[in-house]
């Protein structure tokens, strides 16, 4: 019962939070002097109809407060306008939102099931030559701008011809037979997924490895050890455990890292994905695109801290029934 | 200045220091050291190859470096322009040459510059872009918008942080409520989509000045909620500790209490959470400038010097074009590191190295 009453109450502490968040953004968006029609009104297929309705549907005539309730209604209809080029922005967005949850999904867990043995190993054989040359590398990784270690990627995969460049698929993608799919959009991801999973693995290792040190030096692992339990033991069943449990915090501070990081990643390598679109939107100041994305992504990062407040729950007795009101030293 | 001598003694620490103290030397000096200034160009001489520079003669005898201008020809075979040497004239490299005007630390005039060659030759030690300027020069004034980015945007995202966050805990009660609910809610927004609307929101038309103030607000708008998040936490332990009830109890006003006493209690929190930030806004403001949201053109930044690596031709066959990702790499590294050093220190009990 504990556990529902606290899902529950995180649940329902997510929506004032979105309803501040919209109200940031739209704001933002508004006070710009850009007119959000001018791309629409200068489009030769966009009939007069069409945009009167965009003028009724955003309230333009009518006061921010209004205009803002009145997009707020239609946002939670699940009617988000239409984009500069005239496509529906929904469609737009379901097109593009998977693309960036199977790169992020693919390289959270792959830095997970990487990370975190590399930082267990890094603390345990703390200041050996292992633990040395992980620490330089991961230095490396964390002072590499995302973008231009794409670049370099981009440059190798030009030169030996083994990876595709650009795109998630391969332009006769819908002839090829299941496993041809997989495998051709296996061969799409490879570079993108390289860059992020390089450039977040650096850091969750040294958290790892920091957690996995703290722990180790606590007086129950020396009591442990006094105790004459085996080293494997200490580690895995006593260690392992307490050191994880920041990780699983962690894990809603990385979604957030990847979405922005991914942004231009999918940049570099034209991966049709939310953070490409987002950037297309703005640049061409398509207002409608760029609010829609703006708070989906806004709620993949709400939803990622959600899903990792939960798992804190169940892996960490601790957590229960503590009121989360944010509040503590972090 | 125990902490320098610390830092001095460890020796990753030391040599991040030191590359970064010649880092800030270099682009301090960037007018006098560069051999060009970060506007002249020669229309000629687009993607010029880097210059060479020899040090034996053609009779294999060794002599003072000298280089070969380049001459732009179109050739027929290949359907390209190539680059071939001017092997008709030699120009030697000097020490103190005189190029443009310029002046050194924005006072003493002089036309001077540290190397260079005479009139008449070119000396690119980086190659050309685009637009015929010089690369080896414009990463030197790069440098100077690039490296300092993200200390101005601390000097703005620091007091709103502390006084935001310090209020925010001192006072408590649904004022804290409110206040931490907006903070969570600017970072519950990713912050690199933030940071690229804010950026395109800002009007065109410009000075190049005004866009630079107007990028460091934007990076600082992205970095205040988290840092008064921390402070408020720290303020919410140390308002309980018996000095500050005895201010109370004496009749302190709340922001006294608070900008008196409570905030200088998280200094060295404070300078850790300063040098472990930098990187980031150096790394924020190079990507905000690659996508063209940044720094404008003719400004030079070293994100905006690599736009030019977004085209394939250019990263395929111009490798020094891509030299400014390099810089912002040891840039950021020298600041990981010594950020690392510096947390060390100020706070032995964590031992995280992050």
């Amino acid at each position: 019962m504990e556990s529902i009453r606290y899902i529950s109450k995180r649940i329902l502490q997510v929506i004032p939070l979105l309803i501040i968040v919209s109200m940031i953004s739209f704001f933002i968006i508004r006070l710009s002097p850009i007119d959000p029609l001018a791309e629409l009104r200068l489009n030769p297929s966009i009939s007069e109809e069409t945009l009167q309705k965009e003028i009724q549907r955003l309230n333009l005539d009518k006061p921010i407060i209004v205009q803002y309730l009145s997009w707020g209604k239609s946002f939670l209809k699940g009617d988000l306008g239409y984009t500069s080029a005239g496509e529906k922005v929904s469609v737009k967005l379901k097109e593009r939102i998977p693309n960036t949850l199977l790169l992020t999904v693919i390289v959270i867990f792959l830095t997970w099931s990487v990370g975190i043995p590399l930082g267990i190993f890094a603390a345990i054989k703390k200041e050996t030559a292992f633990d040395r040359l992980l620490t330089i590398l991961s230095s490396i990784g964390m002072a590499i701008p995302s973008f231009f270690f794409a670049i370099l990627l981009l440059i190798f995969a030009v030169k030996t011809g083994w990876f595709p460049v650009g795109g998630l698929t391969s332009y006769n993608y819908n002839e090829m037979s299941f496993w041809g799919k997989i495998v051709d959009l296996a061969k799409h991801l490879v570079l993108p997924v390289t860059v992020l999973f390089a450039i977040s693995l650096s850091g969750l290792q040294r958290q790892m490895r920091a957690n996995m040190l703290e722990v180790l030096d606590s007086d129950y692992i020396k009591f442990a050890r006094a105790k004459g339990l085996s080293e494997f033991k200490v580690i895995f069943k006593h260690a392992l455990r307490n050191a994880i449990n920041p990780m699983i915090t962690l894990l809603g501070f990385e979604f957030a890292g990847l979405l922005s990081g991914a942004a231009l990643t999918e940049y570099v390598f034209q991966y049709p994905g939310l953070g490409r679109l987002i950037l297309e939107a703005v640049m061409k100041s398509d207002i409608n695109l760029v609010m829609a994305s703006l708070m989906m992504g806004t709620i993949m990062l709400v939803l990622g801290n959600l899903i990792a407040d939960i798992l804190l729950m169940l892996t960490d007795p601790r957590t229960k029934g503590k009121s989360d009101k944010s509040g503590g030293a972090v | 200045m125990e902490i320098l001598r610390k830092i001095l003694q460890d020796k990753f620490a030391r040599t991040a220091f030191i590359v970064l103290a010649v880092l800030y030397l270099i682009i301090l000096f960037a007018d006098f050291i560069s051999p060009y200034s970060s506007a002249y160009s020669n229309r000629n001489l687009s993607y010029a190859p880097p210059s060479k520079i020899y040090t034996i003669n053609e009779k294999g005898k060794l002599s003072f470096p000298y280089t070969y201008n380049y001459i732009r020809e179109y050739d027929e075979n290949l359907m390209q322009t190539v680059y071939k040497q001017d092997r008709t004239k030699k120009h030697f490299v000097k020490l103190f040459v005189k190029g443009e005007k310029h002046k050194i630390l924005g006072i003493i005039p002089t036309s001077r510059h540290l190397f260079g060659v005479n009139y008449g030759g070119e000396l690119h030690l980086l190659g050309t872009d685009i637009n015929g300027r010089d690369v080896f020069s414009r990463l030197l004034f790069g440098g100077r918008i690039s490296m300092t980015v993200g200390f101005l945007a601390l000097l703005i995202v620091f007091p709103i942080g502390l006084l935001y966050g310090g209020i925010s805990g001192y006072l408590g009660g649904i004022i804290d409520t409110l206040m931490m609910r907006f903070a969570e809610a600017v970072m519950a927004i990713p912050s690199f989509y933030l940071l690229i609307i804010l950026a395109a929101i800002l009007p065109s038309g410009m000075t190049s000045v005004q866009r630079f103030a107007l990028i460091v607000v934007i990076l600082a708008l992205i970095g205040w909620a988290g840092f008064a998040r921390v402070v408020r936490g720290m303020v919410l332990s140390i308002k309980q500790e018996d000095f500050i009830q005895a201010e109370r109890v004496m009749g302190a006003s709340k922001l006294r209490i608070i900008l008196k006493h409570i905030l200088p209690q998280t200094t060295s929190y404070v300078i850790i959470a300063m040098t472990l930030s930098v990187p980031s806004y150096i790394l924020a403001e190079s990507g905000l400038s690659f996508l063209g949201l940044g720094i404008q053109q003719p400004d030079a930044s070293w994100g905006n010097m690599l736009k030019e690596a977004q085209e394939f031709t250019n990263i395929l066959y111009r490798p020094w074009l891509l030299t400014p990702g390099g810089l912002i790499f040891i840039a950021v590294l020298s600041f990981n590191l010594l950020g690392d050093t510096i947390r060390d220190i100020l706070d032995p009990k964590s031992q995280k190295r992050i």
